[in-house]
């Protein structure tokens, strides 16, 4: 699922459709709130700093665990130096400097891939183990 | 069992002239195959087993443990009753089934099987016996080999369950109104201190509790990720409204967190439980908002 | 409308009802802002019970305005934040203060009366 990102409202609709993605993976609901979140900051650096962009949401399926890649996508100027930019309050550009590094800490991993004037992608995934009641569950129905 | 889990399992083979006995004690259970699977049933119903299934569950399981009873009096391997006997009970135990219904429906086939060859070879009572003591050997270990499996795969369904149990149930006491104790007991790991929190936010919004005394008495080391989720639990108490107390921190794990660079001026500690109720009962009666306010507006 | 303001006495009670884009967080901020002056107000309380999602764009709207209540005499309360955005919020680090926060809307209001009555709080 690939949401466009141009305006407030589509941060919104990621926010959203991160969330009701997670809750099908069987997140629990704070988890889905991390990455409710986690997206809403993304989402926010691409009307910011890019004009506009996409963020595409989807769930990993593996036998002992399940996880929600997101992949957020722009070709604005891109970030100089990335290292810095992760780096709590290091703004490029007057703001505040807190959302790579905060979003960073909501997920399980965080990718940035962005060099000047090419752009910039962020690739960050959630993890959740698969209870051992669960795979019990699973292996009973298969599909489960 | 004290038998090795991949060994394999063998029937004791009747030897010589018995090898025959079963090939034709196992033509005459396939041909008749249709009657007896069908008297099984019957018995079944009669003795109110099984009741949780329906009747088409009930003849498609009996037909494959059927087929699988008379493959394992051929082969004299069990290997194959045994899988399915495992994920038979797996299917049936989450429904209820009962360990004797298991033990019944077997012997009951048991029952049905011996019954039947008395009829058929009544006028022979010689070749009678040569195919009972041929058959009973066998009989009883796939018995044994059901019971068991199903007694197995019980107990580790209910492993399961109770360490699930285990870790879902950590207590938070409310002792009177607005006011709640956690005691963690045991070994915290990044896991279980996170379930913590999520119990105690949970807990602080359904008892609108105003303070909250989270005791580690029972907690014997700590680490830096642990240690840093207590203080993410303080600091997540009080963005829902509730003043956190923590007590019973041992010296060791004091010093172990100002090693780790923990800020333990962060976290109202009181040395034991009792005197962090007391602080407790002091927040709330001249009201947490004196100290609360005086630290929030002093702390920007 | 996805925020109701009321006034109940000193105090503005601003209750989110859903999830509020970024303009619209401003705009409650500037409202709330504005009021403030005209009503003599003493504190504000803001309901977000409602919002799931607390990220840093609202911690920071919330937090200049609660400045520039403070600035004029009022305090704010947030009010309902769920135990799942509380562990965002300290997960992500981010720092509400000067804000104060309390359970709901009831204790909001018991937390102002209690600084704005007798008492003040010129301690802090
Ligand atoms: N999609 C993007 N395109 C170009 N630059 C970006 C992008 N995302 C982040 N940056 C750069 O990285 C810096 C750090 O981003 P971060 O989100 O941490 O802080 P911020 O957006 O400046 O402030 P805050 O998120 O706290 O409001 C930004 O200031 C900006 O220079
Ligand atoms: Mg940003």
């Amino acid at each position: 699922m690939v949401v466009a990102i141009a305006t407030d409202v589509d941060l919104v609709r990621a926010r959203a459709e991160g969330r009701a993605q997670a809750v099908a993976l069987g997140f629990t609901r704070t988890d889905a709130t991390l990455i409710a979140t986690a997206i809403s900051e993304i989402a926010r650096n691409i009307i910011v700093h890019a004009g506009q962009g996409r963020i595409a949401i989807r769930g990993l399926q593996e036998p002992e665990r399940h996880g929600l890649v997101v992949v957020a996508e722009d070709d604005g100027p891109g970030i100089r130096d990335v290292e810095a930019a992760l780096q709590d309050g290091r703004s490029g550009r007057g703001g505040f400097g807190l959302g790579l590094p905060g979003a960073r800490r909501l997920m399980d991993e965080f990718e940035v891939v962005s060099a000047q004037d090419a752009g910039t992608t962020v690739t960050m995934t959630k993890w959740r183990v698969r209870t051992r009641l669960e795979l019990l569950h699973a292996r009973r129905s298969p599909g489960g | 069992m004290d038998r090795p889990a991949d060994a394999p399992v063998l029937v004791r083979r009747p030897s010589g002239g018995d090898a025959s006995l079963l090939r034709e004690l196992v033509a005459y259970l396939r041909d008749s195959r249709t009657e007896l699977r069908e008297e099984w049933v019957r018995r079944i119903t009669e003795a109110h087993l099984l009741s949780v299934m329906t009747p088409d569950e009930i003849f498609s399981e009996v037909t494959a443990v059927y087929d699988n009873y008379v493959d394992a009096l051929e082969t004299g391997s069990v290997e194959t009753l045994q899988a399915y006997a495992r994920d038979l009970s797996e299917r049936i135990i989450p429904r209820g089934v009962e360990t004797h219904e298991v033990l019944g429906i077997v012997l009951l086939l048991r029952d049905v099987l011996a019954r039947s060859l008395f009829v058929r070879y009544q006028s022979d009572a010689d070749m009678l016996n040569r195919i009972l003591d041929a058959y009973e050997p066998a009989a009883n270990r796939i018995a044994v080999t059901v019971g068991v499996s199903f007694v197995e795969e019980r107990e580790r369904v209910i492993r399961v369950q109770e360490e699930a149990i285990r870790e879902l149930s950590t207590p938070v006491l409310q002792v009177r109104e607005r006011l709640l104790i956690l005691p963690i007991i045991g070994s915290l790991d990044s896991a279980r201190a996170r379930q913590l929190t999520e119990q105690l936010l949970g807990a602080i919004k359904a008892n609108r509790a105003r303070v909250v005394v989270i005791d580690i008495t029972g907690v014997a080391t700590i680490d830096l990720t642990v240690a840093n989720h207590l203080v993410q639990t303080v600091e997540a108490s009080r963005l829902m409204g509730a003043s956190a107390i923590i007590t019973g921190m041992s010296s060791r794990i004091a010093h172990t967190l100002t090693d780790l660079g923990v800020d333990l001026s962060m976290m109202r500690t009181v040395g034991d439980l009792q005197g962090g109720l007391e602080e407790a009962e002091r927040l709330l009666g001249y009201q947490a908002d004196r100290s609360d306010a005086g630290r929030s507006a002093s702390g920007d | 409308m996805s925020v109701a303001i009321l006034q109940h006495g000193d105090y503005l009670i601003a209750s989110i009802q859903a999830d509020l884009t970024d303009g619209q967080v401003l705009e409650l901020r500037d409202t709330l802002a504005d009021r403030l002056g005209v009503h003599r107000i003493r504190g504000i309380i803001i309901d977000v019970t409602a919002m799931d999602v607390i990220d840093s764009f609202v911690a920071r709207s919330l937090r200049s305005l609660a400045i520039t209540t403070r600035l004029r005499g009022a305090e704010t309360v947030i009010v309902g934040i769920q135990p799942d955005v509380a562990i965002a919020l300290v997960q992500f680090s981010l720092n509400l203060e000067p804000l104060h926060t309390a359970l709901d809307l009831d204790e909001g209001q018991a937390l102002l009366d209690r600084w704005t009555t007798g008492a003040g709080r010129g301690a802090g």
